[in-house]
């Protein structure tokens, strides 16, 4: 047994040796910084990903047309040097930037801008963000598979594209700064197959240097980023697999620069009371509403008056108050600092007299029952029971039916619905900062059909129109107008009441002592959970 | 030998076949509709419905199930719906972590548990036998979780013996190794116990201390090879239960095995990474029964294998 032992053990050691890897870089080398994720990364692939964890880091690694100013919601051009579009705002065109190369060397042209298009809305590439190009003209034909080729994309020389839409849409310069619009390179897209996004190539600040799956990886600074200045890192490395928990002692101790996940909703107290953790905290807000969905062609929430009731029921100071203040109640669809949001609004009150009387008027005086879907991760369910208490004080008797956040789309989407479901977790959270983000898919008749977005099925045509009205103003001169355009939209969902808008998510991330830049480059709207490209170390 | 080792090979690849049917069913009716997830927010039903088709999800059950076991023969576990890899590379890169930690883990079980029910049965009946068994009672009935994140709180946070989780170095290796070891420790620490007890109590142990060898040479010579073989038999079915504790100590731990990566794929519903770690499991739990089995004669000439 001891001679049995003793092999064990030498084998054991010498496993052990093999399969060790050099401990990770400590943070404080040098000018490059470590995040940690508790989740893989599920892929680099720009046509593909569409989580917010991989949204930063394929920003990272690709450019598309457009870009925004660090730290703002700002569109300037990106790839494009400049761009026109024509007065009917169904044209642009876009001048390409000189002296742009992917990080294998070859030059980027408007070759690359049409091949890059045509794979995301290519049917066999099952982009999860085909649909956000559909204004291009040919994408029906292209994603029907009756066509190779988007009709609407020409290149008029290597420098210039042309590309021409069907209908009038203010959000494509928007779109154009999206990663599913983002340029790759063909030869590498081919080289790799279905595994590009494993070996991402792009003209982004920084090149995948290593990836060790499950456990890190490791993008390196390209020094012949065509932005001066940019990137200020030499380089990032993400640890993945590390419980948010964890994470937070790991930043205390140094060894961790930014906790990706930020900071785990349990922590948060004990992060904010301790005087040296809170200066590292940055607070800021992000484009995002947790909302009630009520389905709106199901008894009893298709009459307007059940509906406003629920609105009037749901006590949200109380909700905030739950997850410790990390958000501001809500009485619309849109975030505030989202433009068309209605200042001064103030939709429905928590009222629960008021909420008793217009049951009553629907004919609902000793209430009903139903069903709250909502996700099982916390605090998702803690928040669920306190609506669950709110319905119960006007007489409604909401069962909780707590699910995988999958299983919740499953039964928000299919064609029955579910009457009522906490949108927590896998809440909207703006793909670009626009007000048309909102609406589409989430409150648009588009939405309401089987496999939809549109969990209230809300469907009202009039709104449709003047939706579709405002997103044809394309020149930015008329920002303005089109933004109260939008406004009034809105104002029309709530007057319909298909949601209860319950609360404005705040974002708290964290830095270590040594990361420096803009406050706001750690709460940039459209880089989560930082812009890093524009970080840097003190 | 040989025949025995045929029928029980044949057997294997019966159960393997029943684990397949019975997870690929159960993940059929789920109410989860993959193409739905990989089409996105933006996708119009026509596109839901043409990815379904290339993905061959508007088959019958039966058709999907048998050219999921027509491209298992060839190695082949599918592709992730939401990563888009191959699910043999993602678990293929992952194993290495989980076999380690459960090697590691089974020579911290013997270590402490061996120890643990050989001084117990030595001292039977006194105060450090009722501590010991106590002992082994709790770190029985703790939950992995708990105990995973006390000792990443004492030794790694606290004291600052060991990392705070990750992977790389012996030193990362060690509290993951505890925590799944303590659990089996337990188990080893009673069996061991009894199994000691009983040696004990056997005549040739009493003509042994007649003839009046040392109780030292005793114990480590003549009880300890006669005690230990029932519990070394024990380890192939260990093997299953590390298979449910590594989902939750490589959670706490950041260790980058199969483990974390079921787990991730359970939250996102991406079912075919979910299918093939469970037939990795289930391959683990049958070829650790079968070795156990085969090892047992080696250890007791009585038993033979027919």
């Amino acid at each position: 047994m001891t001679s049995l032992l003793k092999r064990s053990a030498a084998a054991f050691a010498i496993t052990a040796s093999l399969l060790s890897v050099p401990a990770a870089a400590l943070a404080q080398d040098g000018n490059a910084i470590t995040v940690t994720y508790k989740d893989d990364i599920a892929t680099l692939d720009p046509a593909i990903g569409y989580d917010w964890q991989n949204f930063s880091m394929i920003k990272a690694i690709f450019d598309g047309l457009m870009d925004y100013e660090p730290g703002t919601a700002t569109l300037r051009p990106g790839l494009a040097e400049s761009y026109e579009i024509s007065p009917d705002g169904k044209v642009f065109t876009f001048k390409l930037r000189d002296g742009v190369q992917f990080h294998n060397g070859r030059a980027m042209t408007a070759e690359d801008v049409k091949y890059s298009f045509e794979r995301t809305v290519n049917p066999a590439t099952q982009s999860p963000g085909a649909g956000f190009l559909g204004s291009i003209e040919g994408f029906d034909a292209m994603q029907g598979g009756t066509a190779t080729e988007l009709s609407g994309v020409r290149i008029l020389d290597p420098k210039t594209v042309e590309v021409t839409l069907s209908r009038p849409d203010a959000t494509f310069l928007s779109v154009m700064a999206l990663n599913f619009s983002f340029i790759v390179p063909k030869e590498e897209v081919e080289k790799s197959g279905a595994d590009f996004g494993r070996n991402p190539v792009g003209t982004g600040a920084f090149k995948l240097a290593e990836w060790t799956l499950g456990q890190r990886l490791v993008l390196a600074k390209n020094a012949d980023y065509y932005r001066e200045g940019a990137p200020k890192l030499d380089g990032i490395t993400f640890e993945i697999g590390q419980e948010p928990v964890v994470s937070l002692l790991r930043v205390q101790n140094g060894e961790v620069d930014v906790p990706g996940d930020g900071i785990p909703p349990a922590k948060f107290r004990e992060v904010m009371g301790d005087p040296g953790q809170a200066t590292q905290v940055v607070e800021g807000v992000q484009l995002h509403t947790g909302y009630i969905t009520m389905n709106t062609k199901a008894a009893p929430f298709d009459d307007l008056k059940v509906r406003q009731a629920v609105n009037m029921a749901i006590n949200k100071d109380r909700i905030v108050q739950i997850i410790n203040g990390r958000a501001t109640p809500a009485n619309q669809p849109l975030p505030p600092t989202m433009p068309g949001y209605v200042e001064g609004f103030e939709g429905y009150r928590y009222d629960v007299e008021g909420a008793k009387k217009l049951l009553a008027e629907a004919g609902h005086e000793g209430g009903f029952e139903t069903e709250l879907f909502v996700a099982n991760v916390d605090p998702q369910p803690r928040i669920a029971q306190a609506i669950q208490q709110d319905l119960a004080a006007v007489g409604i008797k909401a069962s909780l039916q707590s699910l995988a956040q999958a299983n919740v789309i499953a039964a928000g989407s299919s064609a029955e619905g579910a009457p009522m479901i906490w949108s927590g977790g896998m809440a909207w959270i703006a793909d670009f900062p626009d007000p048309s983000n909102f609406y589409g898919p989430i409150l648009g008749c588009a939405g309401a059909a089987e496999g939809g977005w549109n969990w209230a099925k809300y469907c009202n045509e009039a709104l449709d129109e003047k939706a579709a009205a405002a997103d044809a103003m394309v020149d930015p001169g008329q920002a303005a107008e089109r933004a109260a355009a939008w406004g009034e939209v809105y104002k029309g969902v709530m007057a319909d009441a298909p949601w209860v808008p319950v609360f404005n998510e705040k974002r708290y991330t964290m830095r270590s002592a040594r990361m420096g830049g803009d406050d706001a480059l750690y709460i940039d709207p459209v880089n989560t959970p930082m812009n890093y490209r524009y970080v840097e170390t003190k | 030998m040989a025949i025995y080792l045929a029928r029980r090979l044949f057997q294997a690849v019966l159960i393997l076949l029943g684990v397949s049917l019975v997870t690929f069913a159960l993940l059929y009716l789920l109410p989860a509709d993959p193409a739905r997830q990989i089409a996105g927010r933006t996708a119009s039903a026509a596109q839901v419905a043409g990815i379904r088709t290339q993905l061959g999800l508007d088959q019958p059950f039966l058709v999907q199930y048998a050219r999921y076991l027509g491209n298992l023969v060839q190695g082949d576990l599918g592709r992730s719906y939401l990563q888009r890899s191959e699910v043999a590379a993602l678990i293929w890169a992952r194993l290495p972590a989980s076999l380690l930690l459960m090697l590691a883990a089974i020579l911290c079980e013997l270590a402490l548990g061996l120890t643990m029910g050989m001084l117990a049965a030595v001292r039977r009946g006194r105060a450090s036998d009722h501590a010991l068994m106590v002992t082994s009672f709790v770190t029985v009935s703790a939950p992995q979780f708990v105990v995973g994140l006390l000792l990443l709180y004492v030794f790694a946070v606290r004291l600052g013996w060991f990392p705070i989780g990750g992977y790389g170095t012996f030193a990362h290796l060690v509290l993951p190794a505890l925590t799944l070891g303590i659990l089996g420790a337990g188990w080893y620490a009673r069996m061991m116990r009894s199994s000691m007890v009983d040696v004990l109590r056997q005549d040739y142990i009493r003509t042994a201390r007649a003839k009046g060898l040392r109780r030292w040479t005793i114990l480590v010579r003549h009880a300890l090879p006669n005690a230990i073989l029932p519990v070394v038999a024990m380890i192939g079915i260990d093997i299953g239960l590390f298979m449910s504790g590594i989902v939750v100590v490589e959670s706490v731990f950041g260790w980058p095995g199969i483990g974390q990566l079921a787990w991730q794929a359970i939250q996102r519903v991406d079912l075919p990474i979910i299918m093939g770690v469970t037939l990795v499991s289930a391959v683990a739990i049958v070829l650790g029964n079968l070795l156990a089995d085969l090892v047992t004669p080696f250890v007791d000439p009585r038993i033979k294998l027919k």
